[in-house]
């Protein structure tokens, strides 16, 4: 305690946001599950115990189970294909190429437009409807004497959800070749060298040298798609609207809030949505944190 | 967590430098470009479409014109795109521009406090902090909302910058507070030897260097700020106060908007971001780097 005077104020400076954080993330978490909890289901708020009765209705709804169908396909698609294309990219860049600032810029670009945004573009290039009404890919499908392969796209009754992870991964896959791109470089210089005088092949060189010292940015990329993946919601509204086809957990939880007043429902997905993340989130954040500290 | 950016490439190979080796370097070196220009054009594919329909005229967004460039340029689309959304972009200014100034001196001044003028216990706020960035915000929205009627928060813009610039603690506290760790103790020990206070260090010995990270966080900041869509449309009810984004999706979201005119808005909605993306996309990579741990 002596030495207050030292980092006092220190911790007077961050207190204001230590105030809000625990105000507006854990205090708002615990209100969230509380209304979850209510008999909260008109516009009139109601603060009266329900126990579980918003999450039975969750579990005995037909919508509900189509969400959850939905956003494991959108998920896994989404991941597989994020993951295999920005591995492939910085594959491609990461020995150094002329240009390479340009092919980074231009493979991340997308990042700094918003899904809305994206969501117009994609909409047209995805456009399920026939005949003269098509456009995009439909279009250069039927051009290309490849008619059979037009579809409806994220209105497809089985594979619509995998169709509506493609502008994800446009997306995000620039992202994940720069984790990947920093983490190749990151493998010491000396390490491949030495492979290579004991008489490796360039692919086995990659194979236990290289690629082993990516899995930590792997797990990194995976912890950040799967939890930008669970609570998709702006790239659904923009493409989707409030189809029941394509939606998932986070656009039926605005829908519960917006056209049907039933906030306790709403509450009890964005619980969901919480459990769910957290799942992914503490151990990571665990064991990033663990690693900063033995560093 | 790391606030560096991607390691620069090292040397080329010499290529062509042996008869047989040289004619591989080279072979191996056309699939390589191959491939990374498909993938650039696959990456630009929708900018094009977004372009070329953008300067098209209705009677050419058929799909008999899909893809075709226009035979016709015209600004009609862009001209009307402006009118419609210019009053939703002025909002989006004046929610980006403060929302970011306040958020980034906040974080500036947390990632000082953890970083270099710690307290005991500044590594478990932190982590406290993290956790922040990672729930999902639906599992807020509900109580946020309920908050702002209950305080009588002042409506519109003012809630969705304030809601902005608490949900910004935590990366904008990362991106700073791992960018301070690099400024060498030396630094440190010279302030204090001048018996200098914690404001007056950081005024005088901190503030002085922090011209990248400021630039960084600010980046950072504006393009999710301006991107946003969840807050928006949770927090807003007044369409006249609708950001960009809301007011986009609900003009050129809808189905009988012609295509001309939801491209033009797209973009012209997209540009204030773009812009920044072209001009300074290097902090941008830095930014996603530094928040490796934020999606």
């Amino acid at each position: 305690m002596r030495n207050v005077r030292r980092w006092g104020p220190g911790l007077l400076l961050v207190s204001p946001s230590i105030v809000l954080i625990a105000v507006f993330v854990y205090g708002l978490i615990v209100w969230n599950i509380k209304v979850s909890f209510s008999d909260w289901r008109t516009s009139v708020p109601s603060h009266k115990w329900a126990g579980l009765a918003a999450y039975r209705d969750l579990n005995s709804d037909p919508a509900w189970s189509q969400d959850l169908h939905h956003i494991l396909l959108f998920t896994v698609t989404f991941i597989a294909g994020t993951l295999l294309v920005g591995l492939t990219l910085a594959f491609l860049l990461e020995k150094g190429v002329r240009g390479e600032g340009f092919f980074r810029s231009v493979y991340l670009f997308p990042m700094a437009v918003s899904f809305i945004a994206a969501g117009v573009v994609w909409r047209w290039l995805m456009n399920p409807a026939p005949g003269d009404r098509a456009t995009g890919l439909n279009v250069v499908f039927d051009k290309l004497g490849v008619g059979f392969l037009a579809n409806q796209w994220y209105l497809g009754l089985n594979w619509g959800m995998a169709a509506m992870a493609m502008p994800a991964i446009w997306a995000l896959s620039g992202y994940i070749m720069a984790l990947y791109l920093a983490g190749f470089r990151g493998v010491p210089e000396d390490l491949r060298e030495a492979a290579r005088m004991d008489g490796a092949s360039e692919w086995r060189v990659y194979r236990h040298v290289v690629f082993p010292h990516l899995r930590p940015v792997t797990l990194s990329a995976l912890v950040i798609l799967g939890h930008i993946s669970i609570k998709v919601f702006d790239l659904i509204v923009a493409i989707g609207g409030k189809q029941l086809v394509t939606q998932t957990p986070a656009v039926y939880m605005w829908i519960l809030i917006y056209d049907a007043q039933d906030y306790a429902k709403g509450a009890a997905i964005a619980t969901l949505l919480l459990v769910g993340i957290s799942a992914l989130i503490v151990p990571y954040l665990v064991y990033t944190v663990r690693a900063e500290r033995r560093a | 967590m790391t606030s560096t950016a991607v390691p620069p490439a090292p040397p080329l190979p010499a290529r062509a430098r042996l008869g047989r080796r040289g004619a591989q370097y080279v072979s191996a070196g056309v699939v390589r470009y191959g491939a990374l220009a498909f993938f650039a054009i696959l990456v630009l594919l929708p900018v094009y479409v977004l372009v070329i329909t953008s300067v098209k005229g209705v009677a050419e967004t058929d799909p008999s014109h899909a893809w075709s460039i226009p035979q016709l340029w015209t600004t009609t689309a862009w001209r009307d795109a402006w009118t419609q959304l210019s009053p939703a972009l002025g909002n989006s200014f004046k929610l980006a521009i403060p929302a970011t100034i306040i958020s980034t001196v906040l974080g500036s001044l947390n990632g000082f406090a953890l970083s270099k003028w710690r307290f005991p216990g500044a590594d478990i706020v932190f982590t406290f902090f993290l956790f922040g960035m990672f729930i999902p915000y639906q599992a807020v929205l509900i109580p946020l909302t309920q908050l702002f009627s209950d305080v009588n928060f002042p409506n519109g813009i003012p809630r969705l910058i304030f809601a902005h610039i608490v949900y910004g603690i935590p990366i904008t506290a990362l991106i700073f507070r791992s960018y301070y760790a690099t400024i060498p103790e030396e630094l440190m020990e010279a302030a204090r030897m001048d018996r200098a206070g914690m404001l007056r260090t950081f005024w005088s010995v901190v503030l002085p260097v922090s011209a990248p990270a400021f630039v960084v966080t600010a980046i950072w900041q504006f393009t999710s700020i301006w991107n946003d869509f969840l807050f928006a449309v949770f927090i807003i009810g007044d369409p006249a106060k609708w950001p960009v984004t809301v007011a986009l999706n609900n003009t050129a979201g809808s189905f009988v908007t012609p295509y001309n005119l939801q491209m033009s808005a797209a973009l012209l909605a997209s540009l204030p971001t773009l812009v920044v993306y072209v001009l300074l996309g290097r902090y941008f990579m830095r930014g996603l780097m530094a928040g490796a741990l934020k999606g």
